[in-house]
């Protein structure tokens, strides 16, 4: 074999194990529960295997499915706008700071590797019944006795915004970090205020990591489960919630199938929207 | 710079520490709390004890929460960082036609929500006979934590030069001795980073873990979820501490460890 052929085989060498588990564990299973979704479940327990459209007419035309998909992107668009505003001026604050930059952006990042279950469930020891809040309130003297305060929808979305936070910090940072400086001062000498010059200059130039980070936030918090299960009351199962009943709980593994394809293809669907208007490099330079 | 002293930037920054407030209180409550000597999980705090650090490590369960994990962590990192390191030389080191592409298959798996990998994985290797067990939670664990390796790893790739390995083979080194003479101590850190990037998702994951592990079997956070829906107990914050020290103490370590490879290679 001459040295090129060589050159030109071995890097699919080096590719076949990641393509080969790829396909097998993630393109191969979508497949498989796209026709899976179209069998049916039988009262017996057992999966009818055939071409059944009454999953998908269930999932697609029940309105219980259907609030709860709405709900769902309720809660992610709020927890997206939260993140943007809390996490947007954090980012431009390290991005321009004349301080130890990696150090500031580390110690934002740092909640990031903190387990995201202890993170969710911290919040039961600020807001529960007896909790620092519920502690403090009493203590002041504001009232009596102590407010349950958790389990709402407000809640699911604090501990949402508390666990995607760190991905828009990080997205906008890249984003302002990369834009130079100087172009905020040449606004300035030519007549602009500050603000002016954000406004017209930087947050135009920042807006791709904006972008970025909130789609992540989106996305990341339209998928979970785990948030409303731990923080959430009765009334504030999110789509995902949807899927793990069906599967874990019903065991209508059929129906889960169609379910958890919906929240692929709505999902999906804003990420390719995303990537035909902004590409996915952006994406990578926050997550790499 | 005068404009830094700006009622403005007074504002941002003020704005920046509430939010670094916002990130760690709740983080800083568990620690503290962890330490309470009352028999509640909560306030106010009676004393200061260790009585419930002492209780995690005789509670079986937990200890066997966390051999499952570590056990299943350091698999899925040894898995995922071989084939991480394997795909991420070959878009790095070789003009490879439809890199782009691959390179978006390669991270699919983050692109795809967990829920749905989670799902479809189950189902499929149900399927095939595989049940619920040790094995599809293997499988989990890699495929998901595999993309997260790939751009850890070919982000450090790139900043290796690679002029060194070809003196090297035009010195005489055979393309074996090349690679592990040169190519994987230069390496070494990007590999590190990858399989502590990889541990520590593995370690951390429950939304994919709770689909795939068999009854009885619980990982760190499967049991933390399990326990939260009885009560918050003191343990559930001595374990968090224990998870808080353990998840920030591991990257802080490899980071130290990069710096001084970084520093030992001159670079």
């Amino acid at each position: 074999m001459s040295v090129e052929a060589r050159e030109k085989r071995q890097p699919w060498i080096l590719l076949s194990p990641a393509l080969t588990a790829i396909t097998l564990l993630l393109f191969i299973p979508l497949l498989f529960i796209f026709v899976y979704s179209f069998w049916l479940r039988t009262a017996t327990g057992a999966d009818e295997i055939g071409f059944y459209l009454d999953n998908w007419r269930e999932a697609l035309t029940d309105a219980f499915y259907r609030d709860i998909l709405l709900h769902t992107f309720k809660v992610a668009a709020i927890t997206t706008v939260v993140c943007a505003m809390m996490g947007y001026p954090a980012a431009y604050f390290i991005a321009r700071s004349k301080g130890n930059k990696p150090l500031l952006l580390l110690m934002l990042m740092l909640p990031f590797w903190i387990s995201y279950i202890i993170r969710t469930m911290s919040w039961i020891n600020i807001l529960g019944v007896s909790g620092a809040l519920n502690t403090f309130l009493l203590w002041i003297g504001v009232i009596n006795e102590p407010i349950q305060m958790l389990y709402n929808e407000a809640t699911v979305i604090l501990g949402l915004v508390h666990f995607l936070l760190p991905f828009m910090v990080l997205n906008v940072f890249v984003s302002v970090d990369g834009i130079d400086e100087t172009l905020e001062d040449a606004a300035n000498s030519l007549g602009a205020t500050r603000w002016q010059a954000f406004v017209q200059v930087t947050l135009p130039l920042s807006l791709p990591g904006l972008a970025a980070g909130g789609l992540l936030c989106f996305v990341l918090g339209a998928g979970t489960y785990i948030t409303p299960l731990v923080l959430g009351g009765t009334s504030d199962a999110m789509f995902a919630n949807l899927v793990f009943e069906a599967i874990i709980t019903q065991l209508n593994w059929p129906l889960g199938s169609a379910l958890s394809l919906m929240l692929l293809v709505v999902l999906g669907a804003l990420v390719m929207i995303y990537n035909r208007y902004l590409g996915m490099a952006q994406l990578m330079k926050g997550l790499g | 710079m005068g404009e830094r002293a700006s009622l403005g930037w007074q504002l941002i920054r003020g704005y920046a520490v509430l939010v670094y407030l916002f990130m760690f209180l709740p983080v800083m409550v568990v620690v503290v709390l962890s330490f309470n000597a009352s028999q509640f999980g909560s306030f106010p705090m009676t004393g200061f004890s260790f009585r419930w650090f002492v209780a995690l490590w005789e509670n079986e369960a937990i200890l066997r929460a966390f051999r499952t994990s570590i056990v299943l962590g350091l698999l899925t990192s040894a898995i995922s960082t071989t084939v991480g390191v394997l795909a991420s030389l070959a878009l790095v080191r070789y003009r490879v036609p439809g890199a782009n592409m691959i390179s978006t298959i390669l991270i699919a798996p983050i692109l795809v929500p967990e829920v749905v990998l989670a799902v479809a994985l189950l189902l499929f290797l149900n399927f095939l006979g595989v049940n619920k067990s040790f094995a599809l939670l293997l499988f989990g664990h890699v495929i998901f934590t595999l993309p997260f390796v790939i751009l850890v790893v070919q982000a450090r790739l790139i900043a290796i030069r690679r002029d060194i390995e070809e003196a090297a083979m035009s010195l005489g080194a055979s393309p074996a001795q090349t690679f592990f003479q040169i190519t994987l101590p230069l390496m070494l850190p990007a590999v590190l980073a990858g399989a502590l990037f990889a541990f520590t998702i593995s370690f951390d994951d429950i939304t994919g873990t709770l689909f795939w592990k068999p009854g009885g079997v619980e990982t760190v956070p499967t049991q933390i979820f399990a326990m939260l829906r009885n009560s918050i107990s003191p343990e559930i914050n001595a374990l968090g501490t224990v998870m808080i020290f353990m998840t920030v103490g591991l990257p802080l370590l490899g980071l130290a460890i990069a710096r001084q490879f970084a520093r030992k290679s001159g670079g």
